[in-house]
């Protein structure tokens, strides 16, 4: 049985980030990476996020995703107990391998977003002789 | 204590044996609790009605399951981890997997027959009927004359 899980959800410092213009909280979401010789693949747990906000932008080296969450309200309930706070979520990595932007694809299911990122052919080494004058 | 062990007190081993002391309270009060909120949960509730919430990302719906008795809910699940590939590299993995349970108890008993439950995004949404022998009755006071 997990007994060393990490359940609380961690604020993204919005410090750190671009200013938003929604308001409300933003989370980071938890996330595994891998790489094979011809991808690299992303999965952030991002549950509750409505499928058509999400926003993944490549700008240079920076990978960025972004996802909205409605918040939940049922009408004539009270919130008697709570445990978590619901936000959106959002989080930026720097890439080191040029990726083909063109070929990224995007999944979501089961409230887990998958990206997977296609490197570019890698360039063929060339040497450079430095001239001795 | 006298002079002579005031001269020999060390106010660095001191410290140490302090924060020694206090890693040991803490790590035996709050690792256990850890393993026991998960998943965290959200309660609404009214009258009639209880709705509990919990976020399950990458969980099969097949594989989580529920049981009611009384007024206690448990919720059990599965997320299995993946295997990577020889040529395949880990970076990153902050992501849980594995089984949990949890068992809470309810503000008041359900009719544990017309328990819902919704898996929607990674979002489960537990709706829980009071049960008809648990609702407040109302009791007509007879006047005598």
């Amino acid at each position: 049985m997990a007994t060393t899980r990490n359940i609380q959800k961690r604020e993204t410092d919005t410090m750190q980030t671009t200013e938003r213009t929604r308001s409300g909280k933003v989370f980071t979401p938890l996330v595994d990476i891998y790489e094979n010789n011809d991808e690299m693949v992303v999965m952030a747990d991002m549950p509750g996020v409505d499928e058509k906000t999400i926003d993944i932008t490549l700008e240079q080296h920076v990978l960025t995703i972004e996802g909205q969450v409605k918040p939940y309200i049922p009408e004539g309930f009270n919130l008697s107990y709570w445990e978590y706070e619901i936000g959106d979520y959002r989080r930026s990595f720097t890439l080191t391998d040029t990726i083909d932007r063109d070929k990224i694809e995007a999944s979501y299911k089961n409230g887990v977003l998958m990206l997977k990122l296609p490197k570019v052919e890698p360039a063929k080494p060339r040497k450079i002789t430095v001239k001795t004058s | 204590m006298n002079l002579n062990d005031l001269i020999n007190l060390n106010p660095w081993r001191e410290m140490d044996r302090i924060q020694r002391q206090m890693n040991r309270l803490f790590d035996n009060a709050w690792t256990p609790e850890r393993g026991r909120t998960y998943p965290a949960l959200n309660m609404w509730t009214n009258e009639e009605t209880i709705k509990i919430t919990a976020e399950l990302p990458g969980y099969n719906p097949h594989d989580i399951h529920l049981s009611v008795s009384g007024s206690e809910l448990t919720i059990r699940g599965n997320r299995p981890g993946y295997e990577l590939r020889q040529d395949e590299t880990l970076h990153r993995q902050e992501r849980v997997f594995g089984e949990f349970e949890r068992t809470i108890r309810l503000p008041f008993e359900v009719e544990s027959d017309l328990v819902e439950a919704k898996f929607q995004n990674g979002v489960l949404n537990i709706t829980l009927p009071r049960a008809e022998a648990d609702k407040p009755k109302k009791i007509q006071i007879k006047l005598s004359q």
